[in-house]
């Protein structure tokens, strides 16, 4: 993993490449997502950038039918709403992520501790595209 | 022994208060005019030539009014040039901060007054555009981006409270209702409605209009209807959510010693706390608030009082779970046990636990940067028996306070006492 540096930006970078990175650190083992300079338990600055299985568990969710002005410029809206979730990783740390293939007419039927797979989401037209992690039913 | 570091003690000498709402024709320096002269008016002690420094609470105005360095400029409106003022930003707990930072102040024995202000102009804004500029207060870089809105935030850490304790929707209903009826009776509320008024005019527009009349049995029938209460982030509803308001409040705060100078009805400041926090995934559960946890803590500590003491709390009810949330982190009510003690009305005016006798900001209205000093305006009120058709029995003593900056990434609680 020598490829990506502990910049934030890099997470995207990697993310790119359908790679989901974080840190590890080298004193006392503390996992990290996003990857962090300073380990966020032991507080050292002894870290390495890792890669996670991408796989995880759904701990909170919603779906948005007001969406953020980024998500309504992707075609978002209240007759097309989407699910966006926290995700605890296999290995431990979370992330907040999009969550896809779920029943968003019946949120009720979205259920926390599905086992879900990391894969991207690709946004926006030439010139300006963007991939956003995402989840989905494992 | 409690953890007091504060030189001397801290008293809120008067209070001001704009009206909350939205006002095509006022902007910041307006709202702010607005809540100064209510101070003026009821705080007859009160002279500008003995205020030492101004400390005011606004999130953004940068991106509300393109005005930043805010803090001078209503300070200079209102005739108080050349005292020192600051601006803090700490989201929507921007106010709550500045009162506890300008106590620390007046504890400190730098300034013996300090006038503390909050304001917010939000409506100045389309709602995609508020939406884009409350979102900044969130980490843009890692959460907005994946899709999470304020809404979406709290409509999480509800479906994680709902599957740990098994609530339903109707708790958050019941929040709703009894801040509508609270905020009703309060005249400076953005909503002077009840959910039951709202719900009945929705038949008559109906009726009127010749449109089939919708057959809703009661307020709970007419929330859980996505004709009457839209969803905005599953499962939170359009009357879950705080509105987008505009608003302004002040607070006089004096030292311990020199407050009956100003007012024969001083509420003494005898406890603060503050936390922060990171973003949701990185804390244990969602279900709680760590930073109010620990802010309580402190503020609890420094006071010497416990949850069982509070006799009425303004809480963040940004959306209706918060204040679910908000009953347990204060330790009003067992974890798991905050929703069925909305359920059970426990937190209405006649309950066992007020809470948002205001009306919150679910009903008061939220223009962020006011809601920390417009919290202690109601506590102000209740404390000293004014507060009208919605003052509480038993002559309430201590009250407290709980603003919230983001989805907990900062608290600030603050607790006030009356001694007369």
């Amino acid at each position: 993993m020598e490829n990506y540096s502990m910049n934030s930006n890099d997470f995207y970078t990697a993310l790119e490449n359908g790679t989901l990175i974080g840190s590890r650190c080298l004193d006392c083992d503390t996992l990290a997502i996003p990857q962090r300079q300073i380990c966020p338990k032991c507080l050292g600055s002894n870290t390495e950038i890792v890669e996670y299985s991408g796989k995880g568990r759904l701990s909170a969710f919603t779906v948005v039918f007001v969406p953020t002005v980024q998500m309504a410029q992707y075609g978002y809206n209240a007759k097309n709403p989407y699910c966006v979730g926290v995700v605890e990783l296999e290995e431990g740390p979370s992330i907040s992520a999009q969550i896809l293939d779920v029943d968003l007419n019946q949120p009720d039927n979205i259920k926390i501790g599905t086992n879900l797979i990391m894969t991207t989401v690709t946004h926006g037209d030439d010139g300006n595209v963007k991939t956003l992690l995402a989840f989905k039913p494992n | 022994m409690p953890e007091n570091k504060w030189k001397r003690g801290v008293a809120v000498a008067g209070v001001g208060l704009s009206k909350f709402g939205a006002f095509k024709n006022k902007n910041s320096r307006d709202l702010f005019v607005e809540a100064y002269q209510d101070l003026m008016q009821s705080a007859p002690g009160y002279d500008p030539q003995r205020v030492e420094a101004f400390y005011l609470g606004n999130f953004s105005s940068d991106q509300f009014e393109k005005q930043a360095h805010l803090a001078p400029i209503l300070a200079s409106w209102v005739g108080l040039s050349p005292i020192p003022t600051l601006r803090i930003e700490d989201a929507c707990a921007s106010s709550g901060v500045a009162l506890r930072q300008a106590a620390l102040a007046i504890a400190s024995g730098q300034y013996d007054v300090v006038l503390v202000g909050g304001v917010e102009k939000m409506t100045s804004l389309d709602i995609a555009a508020v939406t884009e500029a409350l979102a900044t207060a969130a980490d843009t870089q890692f959460e907005v981006s994946a899709g999470f809105t304020f809404p979406g935030f709290y409509a999480a850490m509800a479906t994680a409270y709902m599957k740990e304790y098994g609530a339903s929707r109707d708790a958050f209903y019941h929040v709703s209702i009894k801040n509508h009826r609270n905020g009703a009776l309060n005249e400076f509320a953005q909503f002077g409605q009840t959910i039951q008024d709202i719900m009945e005019s929705k038949k008559k527009r109906a009726a009127e209009k010749g449109q089939p009349v919708p057959q809703w049995e009661n307020e709970i029938d007419f929330l859980g209807d996505p004709k009457g209460n839209p969803m905005i982030a599953w499962p939170m509803a359009l009357f879950d959510c705080s509105p987008v308001s505009d608003g302004a409040a002040v607070a006089l705060l004096v030292s311990e010693e020199i407050a009956s100078s100003f007012t024969d009805t001083p509420i003494y400041m005898i406890g603060s706390g503050q936390a922060s926090d990171g973003a949701l995934p990185e804390r244990e559960n969602l279900f709680s608030i760590p930073a109010a946890v620990e802010a309580g803590r402190q503020a609890y500590q420094m006071a010497d009082l416990g949850p069982d003491d509070i006799d009425v709390a303004e809480v963040h009810d940004c959306f209706t779970i918060a204040e679910i949330i908000a009953t347990e982190d204060l330790g009003f009510f067992a974890r798991g046990q905050g929703w069925q003690a909305a359920i059970d009305g426990k937190t209405a005016r006649e309950g066992s636990r007020p809470v948002n006798t205001s009306g919150g900001l679910k009903a008061k209205g939220h223009p962020v940067g006011a809601t920390g000093v417009g919290q202690v305006v109601e506590i102000w009120k209740q404390l000293n028996g004014i507060a009208g058709a919605r003052q509480l029995q038993g002559n309430p003593k201590i009250g407290l306070i709980h603003n919230v900056g983001g989805t907990g990434q900062t608290c600030v609680v603050n607790i006030f006492e009356r001694r007369t």
